[in-house]
């Protein structure tokens, strides 16, 4: 079969994103028509850079939700036709369907050296990524969150401990990190009887326990400080808080679902853990900062006077108060984060190697860049991780240029 | 001063001592020392003979024991024998550190300069068309990580144009081998530090003695040189000190892309095949450089700073 020219592929590869082109339009316009309602984010339209931006954001976000449409074939799919391993953009093949009939498929991006369709596979790529840095960073904040706020707010040796041991995991080489943590004798799962269920334990799984509660200790305080007169609405928020987090935190952590539909590969758990052991002291530090300087506020003394407790105050007037450099920050802080995803996969640790994941795509990539021929293995997740983190980082400065003309 | 630099060394001992404390520990989880029994002795072992093996090597030991003994021993400069490199470990690490040193101190060559001219161009004056490119090329250059611009480059200069090597050699540094990575380093460092430059330019630029300058009559060329420079310029200096740590991971990643054999690929030689003493060396220098930078950038800064040096 003919090869497509460069042209083709490009027109191919720009049609093959029409959700995602649609999907954005849409948005766009509907944020254009009630952009007044939406505050600093409405604001974007006025700086191109931030527009940018979320564009890019945008792009991958839709990528990742419409996949299944985007994608010409599954991620793992392999092609036995000849010729298709490591072959160029736009090359294609007859391929057997079930019912016998033959279509000819593409590889518009080219093939891996499985023979794999690079373009589906960056594709599929984005929701690995797409779902796991924004939580792991949403993690990292209730975590960050959870001890800066008491740490800024009471200071003294409370303030001072937990500043050392931000500052240990700081002070530590993020690879060397990564390496002791998530090599496979670190990861050996045992299986602890308790009572009637054998809970599995290891290392990360101990890190991802420890993590996990924070974000169901955040959200209890934050509902108890705000509703303790109200025992209706307390009991309500609460339960509701408790019921939906335990089951996640059973599945997601332990792997033991009673229902069977949450559920995490323990490599998965392992980059989990590891990512946001990375980053929560980067949020602590600036949660910190920002608690000490709000707290001088007229409006928190206001509080104190009123009687109100410290949680509610911390939580209620000043983490609300410091939320413009929050958002800012959380932006960068996922591009950060898809980094060290990428790095994690870059050096072959962490995910399954055949998940479709940008950074175990350029680490198998590599050992072909030098050859002109086979540079596309690596050169398309390079180039899809690289503009991911750039909209989140032209996001981030958008909105921060845009907070500050308050 | 002395006091404060006193109680800076301190709480960097105990870092030092809590850090290699974790780094000892994780070495030597069962599963590791499994391994390790099982490639220095064969691979069909039973679990008798692991145990044997680990009690004959003295693995066995309390571990705090173990630690304390490692700890001096290490104070003394003796770190133990690399099971990788069949070497000291002191010697491999002296070597390998040279080497990353040999490219770090052309990445500083090229980022520091580099990223201080873009910086103070762009904070000179805020919200022009220069400021606004030179700062979409900063925030570019901090979202593209070492291994995005490291393939990026090979794919461009070296399979595409055949003008450089992908791949750095230890023994001749020429411009061909060297290029590269030194290139790859320092634009993802050097946006970080363009960006705390232009900051900090750009506040400059807003104060008042730079404005009586200016209605002074002196030129724009002389207030920028002689009175903005010097006071922009130390927020930077703390910044580039303190990129080091980041420097570090780095070094990691382009040594092992660009098959340089410096610290950063010992470092995953030494990871990959669970040498234990070698880790605990290598985390133990890692740990060292990244406190005493921050230290410098302590000092420095109060140094620099008038305000701080006289409270």
């Amino acid at each position: 079969m003919e090869p497509l020219s460069t042209v083709e592929i490009i027109v191919q590869t720009l049609i093959r994103f029409w959700p995602t082109w649609t999907a954005i339009a849409v948005t766009l316009i509907v944020c254009y028509v009630i952009r007044d309602k939406l505050g600093v984010v409405g604001r974007l339209y006025g700086s191109s850079v931030g527009l940018w931006g979320a564009v890019l954001v945008l792009f991958w976000i839709f990528t990742a939700v419409f996949a299944d449409l985007i994608a010409i074939q599954p991620a793992l799919e392999q092609s036995f036709a000849p010729g298709m391993k490591k072959a160029l953009p736009g090359t294609g093949f007859m391929k057997d369907l079930d019912d016998g009939t033959q279509v000819a498929v593409y590889y518009l991006w080219g093939g891996d050296n499985l023979a794999r369709d690079l373009f589906s596979r960056v594709v599929y790529g984005s929701q690995v990524v797409l779902i796991i840095a924004p939580t792991a960073t949403l993690i990292a904040y209730m975590v960050g969150s959870t001890l800066g706020l008491p740490a800024g707010y009471y200071l003294g040796w409370m303030d001072t401990l937990m500043s050392f041991l931000a500052n240990l995991v700081l002070a530590f080489p993020v690879i060397l990190l990564f390496y002791l943590l998530v090599t496979p004798e670190v990861n050996e799962v045992k299986l602890i009887p308790i009572g009637p269920i054998n809970l599995p334990w290891s290392l990360p799984i101990g890190m991802a326990a420890f993590f996990f509660l924070f974000p169901i200790i955040f959200l209890c305080t934050m509902w108890y400080t705000k509703y303790e007169k109200n025992a209706q609405k307390l009991g309500l928020y609460i339960g509701a808080t408790l019921v939906i987090g335990l089951w996640l935190y059973s599945g997601l952590v332990f792997n033991r679902d009673p229902l069977g539909f949450v559920g995490m590969a323990p490599n998965e758990l392992n980059v989990f853990a590891a990512v946001i052991l990375g980053s929560s002291p980067g949020v602590f530090r600036i949660v910190r900062g920002l608690t000490m300087d709000i707290k001088t506020r007229d409006y928190v003394a206001a509080a104190q006077t009123r009687g109100e407790r410290p949680w509610y105050i911390m939580l209620w007037e000043i983490l609300p108060n410091a939320r413009g450099p929050l958002i800012v920050d959380f932006c960068l802080r996922i591009g950060y984060t898809t980094i060290l995803l990428g790095t994690l996969g870059f050096f072959g640790l962490g995910l399954s190697p055949e998940s479709p994941d940008w950074g175990s795509m350029i680490n198998h990539g590599r050992a072909f860049v030098r050859l002109a021929s086979t540079v596309h293995l690596s050169l398309f997740p390079a180039i899809a991780l690289m503009t991911l983190v750039l909209g989140l980082n032209l996001l981030a400065d958008g909105l921060r240029e845009e907070s500050l003309k308050d | 001063m002395l006091m404060f630099i006193l109680r800076r060394l301190g709480t960097m001992f105990i870092t030092m001592v809590a850090l290699t404390f974790i780094v000892f520990y994780l070495v030597n989880l069962p599963g590791n020392l499994e391994k390790l029994a099982k490639t220095e002795g064969n691979m069909r072992m039973t679990d008798e003979q692991v145990d044997a093996w680990l009690e004959k090597e003295g693995f066995k030991r309390p571990f705090v024991t173990r630690y304390v003994e490692w700890l001096g021993n290490t104070l003394q400069g003796d770190m133990g024998y690399s099971r990788v490199f069949r070497k000291q470990v002191s010697a491999v690490v002296g070597e390998r550190l040279g080497y990353t040193g040999i490219l770090m101190f052309w990445v500083m060559i090229v980022m520091v300069p580099g990223a201080l001219i873009v910086g103070v161009l762009a904070g000179m004056r805020e919200g022009s068309i220069l400021d606004r490119s030179l700062s979409v090329g900063s925030i570019t250059s901090t979202s593209a990580p070492e291994y995005v611009t490291g393939i990026i480059f090979t794919v461009i200069f070296a399979s595409s144009l055949g003008l450089l090597k992908g791949i750095a050699s230890t023994r001749s540094i020429t411009i061909e081998n060297f290029t590269l990575p030194v290139m790859t380093m320092a634009i993802y460092g050097m946006g970080y530090i363009a960006r705390m430059t232009r900051a900090s330019m750009a506040e400059v630029m807003t104060s008042q003695y730079i404005r009586t300058a200016r209605l002074k009559g002196l030129n724009f060329r002389t207030v920028v040189l002689k009175h903005a420079l010097r006071n922009a310029l130390i927020a930077p200096f703390t910044v580039i000190m303190l990129q080091f740590p980041w420097l570090l991971t780095g070094v990691v990643i382009v040594e092992t892309m660009f098959n340089y054999k410096g610290f950063g690929w010992a470092l995953v030689q030494a990871a990959g095949n669970n040498d234990i003493n070698m880790l605990l060396a290598i985390s133990w220098v890692a740990v060292i450089v990244v406190l005493l930078t921050q230290l410098i950038s302590d000092i420095g800064y109060a140094y620099l700073n008038p305000r701080i040096r006289v409270k």
